[in-house]
């Protein structure tokens, strides 16, 4: 570790730790090499990059779904080997159990741990109302939108009482309008849970608007280019720091170091 | 189907084909054609009778262990396939070649093993059934989204947890078109399998009714037969139809 990562680390606790990462797919892909990053406890961290940055790939290795080639993944110190209780994933396209209702996919982490029926509804119901689906707790996932499915994914994910959360592109199966709504409403739960959140996206606005810090990836080879801190107000109204000047600079300038990366 | 705008029922070609039946049949053109007529009268008259009670309990009993045993040993062979390329390269040859091959063949073998009883009758039918609900239950898992099999990862379900509570589920509506080209096979092998004993069930009656010329006898109990074989396809394909909706919201 350098002196530089040291001196950070000194100041903020470092939740997760990504230590010279490669990972080469079989058939000699390489999605990332000689990746190094550290994640801030208590904080939303962005991975922005175009498209085959290997963002995603970087964010299962982290949740233990993919073995690195090389290279060692920390989280609170402690190496990992698999999934595992301290982190819990949000999946772009929801992966929710389709015969399954909502209040049985919301408590599915806690039914998996062994908690017994009574007590895993009661805390997934808990979650179920924080994300803003109370009432919604016998439906089947076919009847809701794709909006309040990945609303269930996110009370799942909360459900188990994670550290970390790994948020796998959550927005980019959701209509405009919702996922507007969705982010808004990530931020308060960002706030309220002083959870670790790791949230891949490919949208700039959205890295800027959720984010305390952004980790922006770029291909070929892959390679963290930059930590950007959007030190954006957020004590003003959703609608007023979207038209804030700050968050449009921030905005226009990682637009314009990724410009070259897009065809 | 509509004619000249008039609504046909689904079944109406039978009847008309009932009608061309009957006609030939009154013509007398061959012993191995009795009039329909005929038929339906003496399927009422066999049908209550003992010794086709005592048969169709048989079918029925050899049909229903058939199929169970086909369905609980199929399943979990299949599931296991598709989650691990060792098991499937292993089974997938032997697999592929049971569903082709001609099974009847084999029947003598086990008649050997067996006997010229129900044993036999049972294993027949789990031979005729087993494989496609192998094949189905495999195709079934292996199209379970990715990111389902990693949630269920990701939340460190173990091997047990996964397969009754995410896998099986997952792949539930190929596992049911599984079960159902399963039963109509496993109607197959029932009768197949009594027709080589031959000494018991509906194996014996055919046996009787052909020697004996009963061409009126052997038509009423092949109708009941086909009868019953539509009725049980046509029940498990509503209780597909059922789960087809989360087949369309899988992926």
């Amino acid at each position: 570790m350098s002196a530089a990562a040291e001196a950070v680390s000194n100041t903020t606790p470092i939740a997760v730790e990504v230590d010279q990462v490669t990972k080469i797919y079989p058939g000699g892909v390489e999605a990332l090499n000689d990746m190094t990053i550290q994640f801030p406890k208590g904080e939303l961290t962005s991975l922005l990059g175009p498209s085959g940055c290997g963002k995603t790939t970087l964010l299962k290795i982290i949740a233990g779904l993919l073995k690195p080639t090389s290279g060692t993944v920390k989280v609170n110190g402690v190496d990992v080997t698999g999934p595992g209780k301290e982190r819990a994933f949000v999946f772009q396209d929801f992966a929710l159990m389709p015969w399954a209702s909502v209040i049985r996919n919301a408590a599915f982490g806690l039914e998996l741990q062994g908690m017994n029926k009574t007590e895993r509804e009661a805390i997934a119901g808990k979650y179920i109302d924080i994300v803003g689906l109370k009432g919604y707790e016998n439906l089947y996932p076919h009847e809701l939108s794709g909006g309040m499915r990945q609303r269930v994914g996110l009370a799942r994910a909360l459900a188990v009482n994670a550290e970390v959360l790994l948020m796998d592109e959550p927005f980019s199966a959701v209509d405009e309008q919702t996922r507007r709504k969705f982010q808004e409403d990530i931020l308060e739960v960002v706030d309220d849970e002083q959870k670790t959140f790791i949230f891949v996206t490919h949208s700039i606005e959205e890295a800027v608007y959720v984010s305390q810090s952004i980790a922006l990836l770029l291909p070929r080879p892959s390679r963290v280019s930059e930590i950007i801190r959007p030190d954006i107000r957020r004590d003003i109204s959703p609608d007023a720091i979207r038209r804030d000047p700050v968050y449009l600079d921030i905005v226009e300038r990682i637009w314009q170091g990724l410009r070259t990366y897009v065809e | 189907m509509k004619i000249f705008g008039i609504q046909i029922p689904m079944m109406a070609s039978l009847i008309l084909w009932a009608i061309v039946w009957e006609i030939v049949g009154q013509l007398e053109l061959s012993i191995l054609l009795p009039p329909f007529s005929h038929i339906l009268i003496r399927m009422v008259e066999i049908v209550p009778t003992a010794t086709f009670m005592n048969a169709l309990w048989i079918t029925a009993k050899c049909f229903l262990i058939g199929t169970a045993i086909a369905i609980v040993v199929g399943i979990p062979i299949g599931v296991l396939m598709g989650r691990s390329i060792v098991i499937d390269r292993m089974l997938l040859p032997w697999v592929n070649m049971f569903l082709s091959a001609p099974l009847t063949a084999l029947v003598p073998v086990l008649m050997t093993l067996f006997g010229f009883g129900t044993k036999t009758i049972i294993l027949t039918t789990v031979l005729f059934a087993i494989w496609i609900i192998v094949l189905d239950a495999r195709a079934g898992v292996k199209n379970i989204t990715p990111s389902l099999v990693d949630m269920t990862k990701s939340f460190q379900a173990n091997f047990w947890q996964a397969f009754t509570k995410v896998y099986v589920w997952a792949a539930m509506p190929e596992i049911l078109a599984g079960i159902r080209l399963g039963c109509i096979r496993s109607i197959k092998g029932v009768i197949i399998g009594q027709l080589l004993v031959s000494v018991v069930g509906f194996g014996r009656l055919f046996e009787l009714y052909s020697a004996n010329f009963l061409m009126e006898h052997m038509w009423a109990l092949l109708f009941v037969l086909f009868f019953f074989a539509f009725l049980i396809a046509e029940g498990l394909g509503v209780l597909e139809r059922k789960f087809e909706y989360y087949a369309a919201s899988r992926n």
